[in-house]
């Protein structure tokens, strides 16, 4: 296809993405240099019959016309990168200097809220995806040997979780686990603990959204290994089984190696979505425990007053640098299937 | 193979029965539960009492006269007015639906025909920006769009929507249009087509499988999306799924948590539908990309 024809085919879709994505990474490259102005403060005096008393307040007028002329706030440089929300050079430095020992350093860096954040979504990352693999597997494998009337119902059911808005799902099972609902309620009895609450310690709120990551995610890779199995080559199954394989051993030499390249696969995408993990921690309102990098981001454009774009610009450059590292490893093995094929 | 080597051992088709249901209740159980639940008020739904009284209803009984009220879908539909937000959902998915479609063919023929390197490059910027996170995209928006005075209206969401999805669509396109053979469109060619006329009258056709499944998820993305749509839009303008997270802010009061389970139950059973109705094609849309990506 001569490059003219190419162009006319596809310039609408290239100029959405060009418009509405990369242009506003440039936009949120730019904005990360600039923080808010600073407040421009008026003194007035009031004097009443007790004397004269001088009020400080925030001149609206004089701000009002200070952001009509430069909206993107004063320039800042790479500040905003490194002050106390962000990377923090100065405290870890200073975490590093004054703390005794290992606990103390891991506590101190998790006061700091992008290093909590990014903790969290890495922890969520790492923990969630092979866990959905794992568990999506079995359960191919398992529906694989049912009868073939019930697979439809089953793959049915099995759709919901992932197809459901993750907000409206978090929120079904934050219902449910509240010490009022089916599951806190029977958690309770179980441990026989009547303030026992998913909700109140950090580290079973962490251990309840990576449940949820895990429910919502498994249908996917159930889905995508029980098509892979349609697949795998009954001769070599067979054969195996003649050289006197066991049904595990079936499974262990014959299917798992042949499924490998999609467990690659849905690793990738579970990587890629769970690394933005977001709508779980509104739904949960675990915002107190378990905050994650675009959480951090969402919460300074939603700050009370007026948005905090340079603060928000900044997580978001380095939210893009942690997709990039990310994905880097999958863009070389691209570059090179790509190269051997042409 | 004979039928006796496929048998297995009872012990293993016994923890196999186990397991599928296990699998099955906690897939779907807690969306029937919240379903039924969202028919009671909130002393059985969230009962200090005892967890039975979600299933059978006494509070709800002596609060309106039976076992199930409306009450809930009554104060979120008409008294929240949720009807306005589920207009919106409808105006935002459809057109979303449409547009990325129309953009996505094109260009997924482009590239799925070129055998250009720039293609390559192409493919894998789309791979790069689809795992941006969004919300860091709407950080890049907020002040651009704030500045130009396109905040808050329904367009600008539709085609910020639109683009976002693009990446997605151009992926599973491709790769279908790939699956369909070459010389297709190239006997067309022959013919005396130009390479528009060969895609109208030979390429769209038979490409409606591949669109339909690329639809579904190009709905799916519209309609489930939260971060784009709670940060664009008015209040007046609210999607179904930032309105619902409008209704938790005010659920201290007695009874507003059912406006919003009310809510929730309403935006899910859509969802069972599409299920219900196109199961096959959301399979083989998910597998679309493991097998020829």
């Amino acid at each position: 296809m001569p490059h003219k024809t190419f162009m006319a085919f596809i310039w609408p879709s290239l100029l959405a993405m060009i418009l509405f994505i990369a242009l506003p990474i440039l936009s949120v490259g730019y904005q990360s240099l600039f923080i808010e102005h600073e407040q421009i403060l008026i003194e007035t005096e009031t004097c009443g019959p007790f004397g004269c008393t001088a009020e400080v307040s925030v001149d609206s007028a004089a701000m009002a016309d200070l952001r009509a002329e430069k909206p993107a706030g004063r320039y800042n440089g790479l500040g905003t990168y490194t002050n106390a929300s962000h990377l923090a050079f100065d405290e870890i430095t200073e975490i590093f200097a004054t703390s005794d020992n290992f606990t103390e350093i891991r506590t101190r860096i998790m006061n700091l809220p992008f290093y909590k954040a990014l903790i969290f979504t890495l922890a969520y990352t790492f923990i969630v995806t092979p866990l959905v693999i794992i568990l999506g597997f079995i359960i191919a494998l398992v529906v694989n040997s049912i009868p073939r009337f019930l697979k439809g119902p089953v793959i049915f059911f099995s759709l919901l979780p992932m197809i459901v808005t993750p907000l409206v799902g978090s929120l079904v099972l934050f219902w449910m686990i509240d010490s009022r609902g089916i599951i806190g309620a029977a958690l309770q009895a179980l441990f026989s603990d009547p303030s026992l609450s998913l909700k109140a310690s950090p580290a079973l709120t962490w251990v309840t959204l990576f449940v949820y990551g895990v429910w919502h995610s498994a249908p996917f890779a159930f889905v995508v290994f029980y098509a892979g199995l349609q697949t795998v080559p009954q001769d070599t199954l067979e054969s195996a089984m003649v050289d006197g394989a066991s049904r595990w051993e079936r499974v262990r030499f014959v299917t798992i190696p042949y499924l490998m390249p999609l467990a690659t696969f849905i690793a990738l995408m579970q990587l890629m979505d769970n690394f933005r993990v977001f709508e779980p921690i509104i739904g949960f309102s675990a915002a107190a425990s378990a905050t994650s990098l675009s959480y951090l981001i969402y919460n300074d454009l939603r700050a009370a007053e007026s948005p905090l774009f340079g603060s928000a610009a900044a997580t978001s450059m380095l939210t893009i640098i942690g997709v990039i590292i990310l994905l880097l490893p999958v863009l070389r093995r691209n570059w090179r299937e790509f190269n051997r094929k042409t | 193979m004979s039928s006796l080597a496929k048998r297995k051992p009872p012990s293993l088709v016994m923890l196999s029965t186990v397991f599928v249901l296990f699998w099955l209740v906690v897939a779907a159980f807690p969306f029937l539960w919240t379903m039924w639940g969202s028919f009671k008020v909130e002393g059985d739904f969230f009962s200090r009492a005892d967890w039975m009284n979600a299933i059978t209803g006494p509070v709800t009984q002596r609060q309106h006269g039976s076992a199930f009220t409306l009450a809930g879908y009554e104060g979120a539909w008409i008294q929240q007015e949720f009807w306005r937000s589920v207009v919106n959902t409808a105006i935002v998915t459809l057109f979303v639906v449409i547009i990325s479609l129309t953009l996505g063919t094109l260009g997924g023929y482009a590239l799925a025909r070129s055998g250009f390197k720039y293609t390559f490059w192409l493919l894998m910027a789309a791979l790069v920006f689809r795992a941006m996170p969004h919300v860091t995209l709407v950080s890049g928006y907020l002040l651009p769009f704030f500045q130009l005075n396109i905040w808050g209206f329904l367009p600008t969401t539709i085609i910020v929507l639109v683009a976002i999805n693009q990446p997605f669509t151009l992926w599973m396109l491709h790769s279908f249009f790939l699956s369909i053979p070459k010389d297709l469109d190239e006997a067309a060619m022959v013919d005396g087509c130009t390479r528009f006329q060969a895609f109208r009258l030979a390429i769209i056709p038979v490409m409606w499988p591949g669109v339909i499944t690329t639809g579904l998820f190009s709905f799916l993305l519209a309609y489930n999306d939260f971060t784009v749509t709670s940060m664009l839009l008015t209040q007046e303008n609210a999607t179904m799924i930032p309105k619902i997270n409008s209704f938790l802010g005010s659920t201290q009061e007695e009874g507003k948590v059912m406006y919003a389970v009310a809510a929730v139950v309403s935006a899910i059973v859509p969802l069972f539908a599409l299920i219900l109705f196109f199961q096959r094609q959301i399979v083989s849309g998910l597998t679309a990309g493991a097998v020829k990506g």
